[in-house]
């Protein structure tokens, strides 16, 4: 359908363009920025004063649960959720079940993806059979059925030789391999941050030194390996600050950070409240103001929603005994906004965060605005605000920020120039 | 920096009374002391001979422990049935939970029975928070102990040995050996002294078994148990458990006793008349030498019958704070 | 309205109580004060009656029948009864007399304590407001208030009786 987005500011991060100025889709396709080309007659026009198009968001970690996890979320549930907040490609891991370690699992993942029709999918294959860290899941079938890059999570690889011959062989297909740096053994038992608030609360404790531990020891491996890496779900302060030092010795890895981690302390924790129970944990003040920091810098170019919806039995028991996970892809907007609001990024950047560094990190064919590609956009009113909660569409209701009023509201969410969410 | 103010509203009804008792964190000086006055004169009351008060007749106290455990059982138990409350202990072991029902169904289905006030111990950190704010807010909730974040009864059973030998707070010198990592009863008991004003607590255990943090509470860490122990005016000696031998916390029991026990030699370090404690049960010759145990300074046994009047004390004023929150709730509605 | 002076009243009390006992054969009462104004009123009459006998302190906050409506009473504090129970011939002793409840509770508490042969009770104000079957044996006045009035003991010396009015409710 031939349609005309007139009057909105545009912001193209990658192509530093902020500029009010029309949009024309024409075959699902962006055909033209600003001048009406010769002949288009729109059939669908959006009146867009006052509203900012932006590419459609990138997030690099949402967990559709499906297959093997109904009660706690679809494929359709949770795509729909996504594009209410403003996604239009998003990353799926592989931690269903079964596993994402066979082709048959992602064709099946990316069939429903395109049934459901509400954002673009690019699940993410295990890098071992089974995530049990022992053999190499076949990579390169699993690229040729659709996957974009290959993690265990946070259970990684127990021997350090297996995990440097799986990167290896990653390596020699060009194949991006995400680290979720934790080592396993700092980290045993743990369900907080290793501080003040859960020694206070008896909680026991994840150090930081299972991140900053681990981190060391991936990054000499991705320099001996020289695979294309991806850092996901920083935490500290310190890790950021290894992967600056990593960058800035000219080892080109990216890092993502969960929206969360950007807000959130261990101070949340304080009355033992489930819906802080995050994996990997939240930590202090000065690791959030360090991963701000980073972010700001764009040493952390990616900033995912981490989304992790969770059926109410889940919650629903003493902090030892619930299940980790926050359900908020459907706040990825507005909640990130908070961080313009707050003043630490201005908008052109946390759009870039949200579009064009997740993209360029996994390589993946989204978030840019220029002529000629896919017309996957956002199109979001910055004035006003999202009652977050209000018609939520995902299964999880698992979200600390649930009542919170949050700046900026989507309006339309376009995937290949068709309307997949509007409010 | 402590996360304090979170948990009072929770157990104080509108009025600032007790109305579950969850952890002694939030809760002021004054509260702390009124527990200690209404135990002093339950005290009287055991020395009778008929040891029993009706003030929680007709009512029903439910004892639900997720964790073994024979001395806090029973003297809960006793406590209830010299208030005249009828009682009954649930051992809800693993067999509950491995036949798939949630804690919060297991309560959901006791809390049917019409009991009036649930003493619940549970493995799990956080346990009684969650029971009094998601499947009994209008019950009375009282913490046998949850995981390793508070014993608030043992503490304030402490506070009243303390009191009762030593008379006050505010000129002590306490210590605490051993494992304070893994201990409610330590992070109860510094809670407790400091909110009482305690202004010399101490903490003597090696680094493995000392938490991240621990300086939020106020006190003074010693590695040294002679330095720690110097001029006390009390000593709590923790229990060490066997299983931290293992994962690389301590090398043996042996080394332990050799370095942080406390013998007879070691507690002539402490002033003359300083009080021996322990919340039980003891490992002789772990962490304690059987003559301090048996010995003239030590009031093991004294924090037994402590404890019953303690624990009479919370069970009723948790009671008289319910009851106090349904009237000024029904008086509310009334009026609207 | 004018209220009496305690101190003008214990004389006449200490010699009903004189006669009292005799006319019961009682020879060596244990005398029970009702904290806190009865242990008041108990030391004056023990003065007055010259006797050096020792004074039990009764503590009645875990009788009360009223533990549901008004909960604990914040001040608690032991009951101190320094002599046995069992067998004993006691003399109670309490301020102002009003429904009977706090007399009612004192009597449980006593027998928890064990039988005792007899119990006889003294009071400084008999308000006439009875709402159960309990009578003074030994009285010093006799008093009838209007509604929301309410007599105070303030002691122990001198001992001195205020009225006050009751804050209006709705």
């Amino acid at each position: 359908m031939r349609t005309a987005i007139l009057g909105a500011r545009v912001i193209d991060p990658s192509s530093n363009l902020d500029q009010v100025v029309d949009l024309f889709i024409d075959g699902g396709k962006l055909v033209a920025i600003g001048q009406t080309p010769v002949g288009f007659v729109a059939e669908k026009i959006i009146n867009a004063q006052g509203l900012v198009a932006a590419p459609g968001l990138v997030d690099l970690s949402v967990a559709l649960r499906e297959p093997g996890y109904s009660r706690k979320g679809s494929i359709a549930s949770e795509t729909l959720a996504a594009a209410a907040g403003g996604v239009t490609s998003l990353c799926c891991p592989p931690f269903t079940k079964p596993v994402l370690d066979t082709p048959a699992v992602a064709e099946l993942i990316l069939d429903r993806a395109r049934e459901a029709g509400h954002t673009k999918v690019f699940p993410i294959g295990a890098l071992s059979k089974d995530l049990a860290g022992e053999q190499l899941a076949e990579l390169v079938a699993l690229r040729d059925a659709g996957c974009v890059a290959f993690g265990d999570g946070l259970d990684t690889f127990r021997s350090t030789r297996t995990l440097r011959r799986a990167l290896e062989y990653a390596a020699t297909f060009d194949l991006t391999v995400i680290f979720h740096s934790q080592d396993h053994d700092l980290a045993e038992g743990g369900l907080a941050h290793e501080g003040a608030t859960a020694s206070f609360l008896g909680l026991a404790g994840i150090p930081e030194t299972a991140e900053t531990v681990a981190l060391a020891r991936d990054l000499l491996l991705v320099e001996q390996s020289g695979v294309r890496a991806h850092f996901s779900q920083l935490t500290s302060a310190r890790g950021a600050q290894q992967i600056a030092e990593a960058q800035a010795r000219g080892l080109p890895v990216t890092a993502d950070v969960a929206l969360y981690q950007l807000i959130l302390t261990d101070e949340a924790l304080s009355d033992f409240s489930s819906l802080y129970h995050v994996q990997p944990p939240l930590r202090t003040r000065a690791d959030r103001d360090g991963l701000r920091a980073a972010v700001k810098s764009g040493v952390i170019s990616a900033i995912a929603s981490h989304h992790q919806p969770h059926e109410r039995d889940a919650k629903l028991a003493p902090f030892g005994a619930t299940e980790p996970g926050i359900s908020s892809v459907q706040l990825l907007l507005p909640l990130a906004m908070s961080l313009v609001e707050d003043g630490l990024l201005d908008l052109p950047t946390l759009l870039a965060r949200l579009s064009s560094g997740p993209a360029q990190a996994l390589r993946l064919p989204a978030g840019r605005l220029s002529v000629g590609t896919a017309a996957d956009l956002l199109l979001f009113d910055p004035q006003a605000s999202t009652l977050a909660g209000e018609s939520w569409h995902s299964k999880g209701a698992n979200c600390p920020f649930i009542g919170h009023c949050l700046p900026g509201a989507v309006r339309y969410t376009l995937v290949d120039g068709r309307i997949s969410y509007q409010a | 920096m402590t996360p304090m103010d979170a948990k009072r509203p929770l157990q104080l009804n509108d009025q600032g009374q007790l109305r579950h008792f969850l952890s002694l964190d939030g809760l002021p000086r004054e509260l702390l002391t009124e527990i200690l006055d209404t135990a002093d004169s339950f005290l009287e009351v055991g020395a009778r001979s008929v040891k029993k008060v009706p003030l929680l007749r007709g009512k029903t106290v439910c004892n639900v422990f997720f964790e073994n455990s024979t001395r806090t059982r029973t003297t809960f138990e006793l406590a209830a049935q010299r208030l005249s409350a009828d009682v009954i202990t649930l051992n809800v072991s693993t067999s509950s939970t491995s036949k798939g029902e949630t804690l919060f169904d297991t309560l959901r289905n006791l809390e049917a029975m019409a009991a009036d006030i649930f003493v619940v111990r549970h493995a799990d950190s956080g346990a009684a928070h969650f029971i009094a704010e998601h499947v009994c807010p209008n019950l009375a909730i009282i913490n046998g102990g949850d995981g390793r974040h508070a014993h608030p009864t043992q503490g304030m059973l402490d506070m009243l040995t303390i009191r009762r030998h030593k008379g006050g707070f505010e000129k002590l010198s306490v210590a605490i050996v051993g494992d304070i990592l893994h201990s409610r009863v330590a992070r109860s008991n510094m809670l407790a002294l400091k909110t009482l004003g305690c202004p010399d607590i101490r903490v003597i255990a090696p680094k493995t078994l000392l938490p991240v943090g621990i300086e939020q509470y106020g006190v003074t860490v010693y590695s040294d148990l002679a330095a720690g122990l110097k001029d006390v005016d009390v000593v709590i000696m923790l229990r060490l458990q066997r299983e931290r031998m293992t994962g690389g916390l301590l090398p043996s029991e042996g080394e332990f006793y050799r370095l942080f026990g406390l013998t007879e030699q070691r507690l002539a370090l402490a002033k003359p008349d300083a009080l021996v404690m322990h919340p039980g049960p003891i490992n002789r010759g772990v962490e304690i030498e059987s003559a301090v145990a048996d010995g003239p300074q030590s009031v093991i046994l004294n924090q037994v019958t402590y404890g019953i009047a303690v624990r009479m004390a919370v069970l009723s004023m948790a009671m008289s704070g319910q009851n106090a929150q349904r009237q000024l709730n029904q008086e509310a509605e009334e009026s609207n | 309205m004018n209220l009496p002076n305690p101190a003008e009243l214990l004389p006449q009390m200490a010699a009903a109580l004189i006669g009292h006992l005799n006319q019961r054969q009682i020879s060596e009462p244990r005398f029970i004060g009702i904290r806190t104004g009865g242990v008041w009123v108990a030391q004056a009459l023990l003065e007055a009656l010259g006797n050096p006998a020792p004074l039990g302190i009764l503590d009645v906050s875990f009788y009360r029948d009223d533990f549901t409506q008004s909960g604990l009473h914040p001040q608690v504090q032991p009951s101190e009864l320094p002599f046995e129970v069992e067998g004993q011939h006691l003399v109670l002793i309490d301020d102002v007399l009003m429904s009977g409840r706090t007399i009612r509770a004192a009597l449980n508490e006593l027998f928890d304590y064990g039988r005792p042969a007899s119990v006889t009770l003294v009071c400084l104000l008999d308000l006439n407001a009875h709402e159960l079957p309990i009578r003074p044996d030994v009285v010093g006045a006799s008093l009838s208030l209007a509604a929301g009035q309410r007599v105070k003991l303030s002691g122990p010396t001198p001992l001195t009786l205020e009225l006050q009015m009751l804050a209006n409710r709705e």
